[in-house]
């Protein structure tokens, strides 16, 4: 697929405009339709796409696995973090009127902000590395470039114990 | 101080997650055990705490509101006196399986991976926990996915020793997928008619739906009904009930030691926990027992889970699937004092979930031991062990005879309230399986102890030493712990007793 | 017929069901399988989204003044199945990880050759 120009051209294009679309979703999350679920995805797509036109080793140089693991983690760890702040502050888990004590109109949705970073935070790593998963030892060639999807089944079948 | 008085129920999930991730983040080269170790420690200490509270408050359940919002609309996390008990059974089992997972780990999951092991493990202990203290259907649902998909990749990592891990986690993977399916499917039916998931919400309104059944015009009998059996179905699954029981046998033989040493002390008690959980204070059981008569079900499950488990497990030759099928039978136990509806009955199951987890987890460390020193379990590999990793071998033969409900044994306090819950109740039966049921663990346990004792080390075996201390000193605890709680029985069965009159609603 | 009509919604999720089941106790083709588990819950979240729905009522996001009071469909149904949906592509991501490990240790995803080669070992 490196090769093909219009699958370069159309992916260039396109990735820009799926970033800003990923991020309008996570910042409507608290408020309205989207959220840090859909974002993740979205955002996870467009580097997916980066990867299937550009090769998964490319994309593997722009996000490493070594930053999508920390990132799931840290995701979930924000998530709780906020639990965790209005624990600190003498509230129940998870009860943002902590983050904004005297305004709880005003803390729900600063809560929900932070929760949903986290959630969008997580997904995105999380698929990343599905997508690194299925397509470990395929970095010489990019996906689609040979009739074998999954190279990986095939290296070791040899060694069957 | 008053932090953690104030927020023990949210600690005890919030904790052991947080420092899962921090695991998966920063758990390399070693440091993910230390994690763990301090993490589960401090866990167990807070569980000790809320038993502590709940023993010392009278029968009252606490409740903590996630988020501050009121009962039926947000998540609330439930203590009482029935799930503290289970809840410290839970973090003491996960505290010392910890310390002694360190060398066996080491061994059996390549160093790399060992920061994700660590996190899955703490992953784990969140989601047993968490289903224990919930109050809500939902979460229950989601909570047990989270420890079952990290119980499914904890296993798979026992394929570095043998290749079937992998396929003992896929079929635990597609069946336990469909038993957590069935326990949504069924809450849908009860939201149906309830519109509410919180437990204790579900329980009141189901009171006004059951008062309509005695007359005329009886509403949403059937979907009631057909939720009940699904939620029972899925939850039987979990528990490895016995007709549902095909994936443990490998499951626990494939995976890494510590793996089912923490999965046949933890998980399956949970599991028989949530069956307490949803027949007394969801359902109740005058709807369940005594409108369905499902306890007829449930018994004669349970006696089939009791002789075939232990018919089944006299016949293996590999040590570590003989104790799993002996689990099996183990749960008939649990099943059979749940089904028998009177005091004696539910103390008997709640005290065996305690004192099995102890016997059981005991027995697993020792076998993982002898896999850690000569590389195989079968009853071959045991010969002679006797000798050479002598007290390895005595905290194995507590537990043998723990099984068979020795007296001075954890076994045979439980068996006694068992036998005692099944009389009172008129089952002569149930009784008499429960007995022949304990000749039959007396084969079973015999077979291992026979190796042991009396058998002989081949000519030229490798030499073998006595276990590392640090797995040893985890499984004598346990067997030692086998042994108190056989003798002094006031602990367990105070705390039953609260908990048994708490389901049933009676005072002491 | 009327109450294939009348409930038609109840027999999709019927029909979504069993055929994830039969797919899953049938087929002998882990990946297979793994799909046919997919299709089983995805009945689930099908079942609860159709029991959320309030006929003639509307999402609970938008407040129209001029519409009156208006009927909302039940939206927690909805948030809980977002939920199980996360749970669902989890479960999936496990299975068809275990599934590649498979393949790399006995060589093929067929239940009937991995059973033939585990009988052959000792246990």
């Amino acid at each position: 697929m490196k090769n093909n120009p219009i699958m370069r051209v159309v992916a260039r294009w396109n990735i820009p405009f799926m970033f800003v679309f990923a991020v309008y979703v996570q910042v409507h999350g608290e408020i309205g339709p989207g959220g840090g679920f859909q974002a993740g995805v979205i955002m996870a797509a467009s580097f997916i796409l980066y990867g299937m036109v550009f090769g998964a080793a490319e994309m593997r140089r722009v996000v490493p696995r070594r930053l999508t693991d920390i990132l799931a983690a840290a995701g979930v760890l924000l998530y709780a973090g906020t639990g965790i702040y209005s624990m600190l502050m003498g509230y129940p888990f998870l009860d943002h009127v902590a983050i904004w004590p005297g305004n709880p109109g005003g803390a729900e949705p600063w809560g929900m902000v932070s929760v949903e970073w986290g959630v969008g935070i997580t997904v995105f790593a999380v698929m990343m590395t599905v997508f690194n998963e299925i397509t470990e030892g395929t970095d010489e060639a990019p996906l689609g470039t040979d009739t074998e999807m999954v190279p990986a089944l095939h290296q070791n079948k040899t060694e069957i114990n | 101080m008053d932090f953690v008085h104030q927020h023990l129920p949210a600690l005890v999930v919030a904790l052991p997650l947080v420092t899962g991730l921090v695991t998966a983040m920063v758990g390399r080269r070693g440091a993910g055990w230390w994690i763990a170790m301090g993490s589960s420690a401090a866990v167990f200490a807070l569980c000790a705490q809320l038993l502590a509270n709940v023993a010392g408050g009278g029968s009252q359940s606490v409740t903590y509101l996630l988020g501050n919002w009121p009962i039926p609309y947000g998540i609330g996390l439930v203590v009482d006196p029935l799930n503290a008990a289970v809840l410290a059974t839970v973090a003491l089992i996960g505290c010392v399986v910890t310390l002694y997972a360190r060398r066996s780990m080491a061994q059996e999951v390549p160093e790399d991976r060992s920061h994700f092991f660590w996190a899955l493990w703490q992953f784990c202990q969140v989601g047993l926990l968490g289903i224990t203290i919930t109050g809500d259907a939902f979460n229950f649902y989601v909570l047990l996915e989270i420890s079952s998909l990290s119980t499914y990749t904890l296993i798979a990592m026992g394929k570095g020793r043998d290749r079937r891990a992998l396929t003992a986690a896929i079929n635990y993977l597609v069946i336990g997928s469909i038993g957590a399916c069935f326990y949504l499917l069924g809450v849908a039916y009860l939201y149906m008619v309830t519109g509410s998931l919180n437990m204790a919400d579900i329980h009141a309104r189901l009171q006004d739906i059951f008062a309509t059944w005695g007359t005329d015009a009886p509403v949403y009998r059937k979907t009631v009904i057909a939720g009940f059996a699904f939620i029972m179905v899925g939850l039987s699954l979990k528990l490895a009930l016995f007709p549902l029981h095909l994936w443990l046998p490998n499951a626990y033989t494939y995976a890494p030691a510590a793996v089912t040493a923490l999965l046949a002390s933890t998980a399956t008690k949970v599991g028989a926990y949530g069956f307490i959980r949803v027949i007394y204070t969801v359902v109740g059981p005058d709807f369940a027992w005594r409108y369905l008569h499902s306890d007829y079900i449930l018994m004669i499950c349970a006696m089939m889970a009791i002789l075939g488990g232990s018919l089944m497990a006299i016949r293996q030759v590999n040590v570590k699937k003989l104790l799993a099928y002996s689990s099996i039978g183990q749960i008939g136990y649990i099943a059979l004092g749940i089904a028998s509806d009177n005091v004696y009955g539910l103390q008997a199951a709640i005290i065996h979930i305690f004192n099995h987890a102890l016997t059981k987890g005991a027995m697993f460390m020792a076998v993982g031991c002898v896999l850690y020193r000569v590389g195989g379990v079968r009853l071959e590999h045991l010969r002679g062990l006797g000798r050479k990793m002598p007290l390895t071998m005595a905290a194995f033969t507590i537990g043998g005879l723990g099984l068979i409900g020795v007296p001075m044994t954890a076994g045979f306090v439980s068996k006694w309230y068992l036998v005692g819950g099944t009389l009172e109740r008129g089952w002569m039966g149930a009784a008499g399986v429960v007995l022949v049921g304990s000749v039959l663990a007396l084969v079973y346990t015999w077979r291992c102890i026979e190796s042991i004792y009396f058998g002989k080390r081949e000519e030229g075996a490798p030499e073998v030493r006595e276990a590392p201390l640090s797995m040893l000193v985890p499984t004598l605890l346990l067997a030692v712990a086998s042994l108190y709680f056989g003798m002094d029985s006031r602990l367990t069965s105070d705390i039953s007793a609260q908990a048994a009159h708490f389901l049933l609603g009676v005072r002491p | 017929m009327q109450i294939v009509q009348d409930y038609y919604n109840y027999w999709i999720c019927i029909a979504l069901m069993m055929v994830g089941l039969y797919g899953v106790i049938a087929k002998t083709n882990l990946v297979k399988k793994a799909i046919s588990l997919g299709l089983f819950q995805t009945g689930i979240l099908v079942f609860y989204i159709t029991i959320a729905k309030i006929e003639g009522g509307t999402g609970p996001v938008t407040v129209s003044p001029l519409a009156g009071e208006p009927i909302y469909s039940n939206p927690l149904p909805h948030a809980l199945m977002l939920t199980a949906i996360v749970v669902g592509v989890s479960t999936l991501a496990v299975a068809m990880a275990l599934i590649i490990n498979i393949r790399e240790k006995y060589g093929t995803i067929d239940e009937h050759d991995i059973h033939r080669m585990e009988h052959e070992m000792q246990d």
